[in-house]
């Protein structure tokens, strides 16, 4: 297992990897609550960008509506756990299986209709943007004027329901982003790997070799909407509230997918690298301006947006592919 | 008195109809030449809003005659940023060109901001609560001036397309880029000038809106998503498609919010958008590819 896991990696990438683990394993001893939080954002988009990449990234799948999935996953834990108190453990199981539906059916109705490219990528936007309408008018749980989860104040942390301070959503979050790595690292030298890289290359010439393409993209589709739903439980137990407004809402979608673009698509360490960046900078822009004195609202995302102008016109392929080569990381192949 | 109501509402969509189809005619033109998704549509629309606020709000100007050099400065703007910027994308694949376009998006949506702050602007004209009285209908005089000069300036660039060389060398291009090239056209500039005109539908839909609803600087997205949604209701890269998904789609939205909720209508056009997306791709009035 190990062994097949270190297949194609370089020595010194290896190194690097474990010396990236180390550091960010012992940080919240050293970070303060600030860097933490700023942490626990980096990874909730390193996930979310690692789970979107499967279907863009691996299997050339373009979708701009992830936000339906955050939103299932966060609203279906949120009402087991403040309705029935069921534990987010369990509950994720509930999410999971209800974002792989959804998934399964626009996939399912989208690849069955041809629906391709850029036509594909409003379709997804459609359906998060009915469910945001949808959940809306959904008295139940809230609506519009929000759900929101029992916060009392706990000293110390509860990981069975998901209570606590800070550094147990660094642990969460960082477990997450680990596993999200690995499970990519093993399906993209698998099988269902190679036939995703085939119908992302050329669908006509996969569908040629014998590879059922149908099934393969569905497969991407329900992988992808599976892990993004569990970033919706994150999301939903970390911040405590939610309102349709903001968890369906096209900015979520469009957030989640700069990352791996930024980084580099179709990259294991790609959304990372990029997720590293974009909210690094984020953060940096903030402090700075709150230096310089200059208190003018939307200063900071003009300047972000800038930056995000310059890399994608000067580094297409986005960071990490040229970093890699200037790095000399790579092995054998790759 | 019940169908005159109805009646009235589909009016008044119809027309606020016309002016979102004139909006996402600019999207179906820059899509039918360049192929290029304009992501920071609804943020060019919102642009051309604020223009007309502020020609209003200091110099009193009617936002229907400043709809022409408010399409003016959107058509030098579109025309720099395909030359400049877009250009260079136009080989690159989707997920590159959207990046790029969500960057412009939120580079004007804050610039917005930073101009003009968060509050909600709107233009009072002297003429805002007139309306004409044609039999049972009661139409608004602000939506009527609207929807006729989107009618107006959409014929103009129907006829532009269609009765001069440069429009032609234009069609030329969406039709057979290589061919265009053998023949010597200057794609790259015909690019520009499609991608202006696209802009300048915007600039002239933005005044218009600017009657009719409130602008504040995070408006955009819903602006783009209905742009969207028309244009593929339509038929994307189809012209007159353009503007009768906008008037389908302005009328079902109006007697959505009225036999249901208003704040759910949207419910109703994304569930088009699914259908014809699903049974008709190229849109309800489009032409097979």
């Amino acid at each position: 297992m190990i062994a097949r896991l270190a297949e194609n990696v370089s020595l010194r990438a290896a190194i690097a990897l474990v010396l990236l683990l180390l550091a960010l394993f012992v940080a919240p001893w050293f970070a303060n609550d600030y860097l933490l939080t700023v942490l626990i954002l980096i990874f909730y988009f390193a996930y979310t960008g690692q789970a979107w990449n499967i279907m863009m990234g691996f299997a050339g799948q373009l979708s701009l509506g992830h936000a339906i999935y955050i939103g299932l996953g966060a609203y279906t834990t949120a009402v087991l756990f403040s309705f029935f108190g069921v534990s987010p453990w369990v509950g994720s199981f509930a999410a999971i299986l209800m974002a792989a539906l959804w998934g399964a059916m626009i996939g399912f109705l989208a690849f069955r209709f041809r629906v391709g490219g850029v036509y594909f990528a409003i379709l997804t936007i459609a359906f998060a943007e009915f469910a945001r309408i949808g959940f809306d008018h959904l008295s139940y749980v809230g609506g519009s004027a929000g759900f929101f989860l029992p916060v009392a104040n706990y000293t110390q942390s509860d990981l069975w329901t998901l209570r606590g301070k800070p550094i147990m959503f660094y642990y969460l979050s960082l477990g997450m982003t680990v596993a999200a790595v690995v499970l990519c690292h093993i399906m993209v030298r698998s099988r269902l790997g190679y036939f995703w890289k085939a119908i992302r290359e050329d669908e006509e010439a996969a569908r040629a070799v014998g590879i059922n393409t149908f099934r393969y993209k569905l497969i991407a589709v329900v992988i992808s909407a599976a892990m993004t739903s569990l970033a919706g439980v994150f999301f939903a137990f970390y911040y405590n509230n939610l309102f349709p407004e903001e968890v369906f809402s096209i900015n979520r979608s469009i957030e989640l997918i700069l990352a791996p673009i930024f980084g580099g698509l179709g990259t294991l360490f790609g959304p990372i690298l990029g997720a590293f960046m974009l909210t690094g900078l984020a953060e940096t822009l903030t402090t700075t301006l709150a230096a310089l004195g200059v208190d003018v609202p939307g200063a900071k995302q003009v300047f972000y947006g800038i930056c995000l102008l310059l890399v994608i016109t000067v580094l297409p392929e986005g960071v990490w592919p040229w970093l890699y080569r200037r790095l000399g990381l790579a092995g054998r192949s790759e | 008195m019940s169908t005159d109501i109805y009646l009235n509402v589909a009016v008044s969509g119809v027309l606020t109809g016309l002016v979102y189809g004139l909006m996402a005619l600019g999207l179906s033109v820059i899509f039918g030449v360049v192929r290029v998704v304009n992501f920071a549509h609804g943020e060019m629309t919102t642009v051309a809003m604020y223009f007309a606020v502020v020609l209003f709000a200091t110099l009193g100007l009617d936002p229907l005659l400043m709809m022409v050099p408010i399409a003016g400065v959107l058509f030098v703007f579109g025309y720099a940023m395909q030359r400049w910027l877009i250009n260079p994308f136009i080989s690159r694949p989707e997920h590159s060109q959207f990046i790029l376009l969500v960057a412009v998006a939120i580079i004007l949506a804050n610039g917005l901001l930073i101009v003009f702050g968060p509050d909600a602007r709107s233009v009072q004209t002297s003429y805002a609560f007139d309306s004409f009285k044609i039999g049972p209908l009661i139409v608004d005089a602000t939506k009527a001036f609207a929807g006729l000069a989107a009618i107006a300036v959409a014929a103009a660039l129907f006829a532009f397309f269609r009765f001069t060389r440069l429009g032609t060398a234009i069609r030329a291009c969406a039709d057979n880029y290589t061919g265009a090239q053998v023949i010597g056209l200057n794609v790259p500039r015909l690019y520009a000038l499609t991608f202006g005109l696209g802009a300048a539908c915007v600039g002239a839909a933005g005044a218009m809106l600017a009657l009719v609803t409130d602008v504040t600087p995070p408006l955009g997205p819903s602006f783009t998503l209905l742009a969207f949604v028309i244009v593929i209701v339509g038929g994307l890269g189809s012209m007159s498609g353009a503007l009768a998904g906008g008037i389908l789609i302005g009328v079902i939205a109006a007697l959505a919010g009225l036999f249901y909720t208003p704040s759910a209508k949207g419910m109703f056009v994304f569930a088009i958008l699914v259908l014809v997306l699903l049974f008709r791709p190229q849109g309800i009035f489009g032409r097979r590819a």
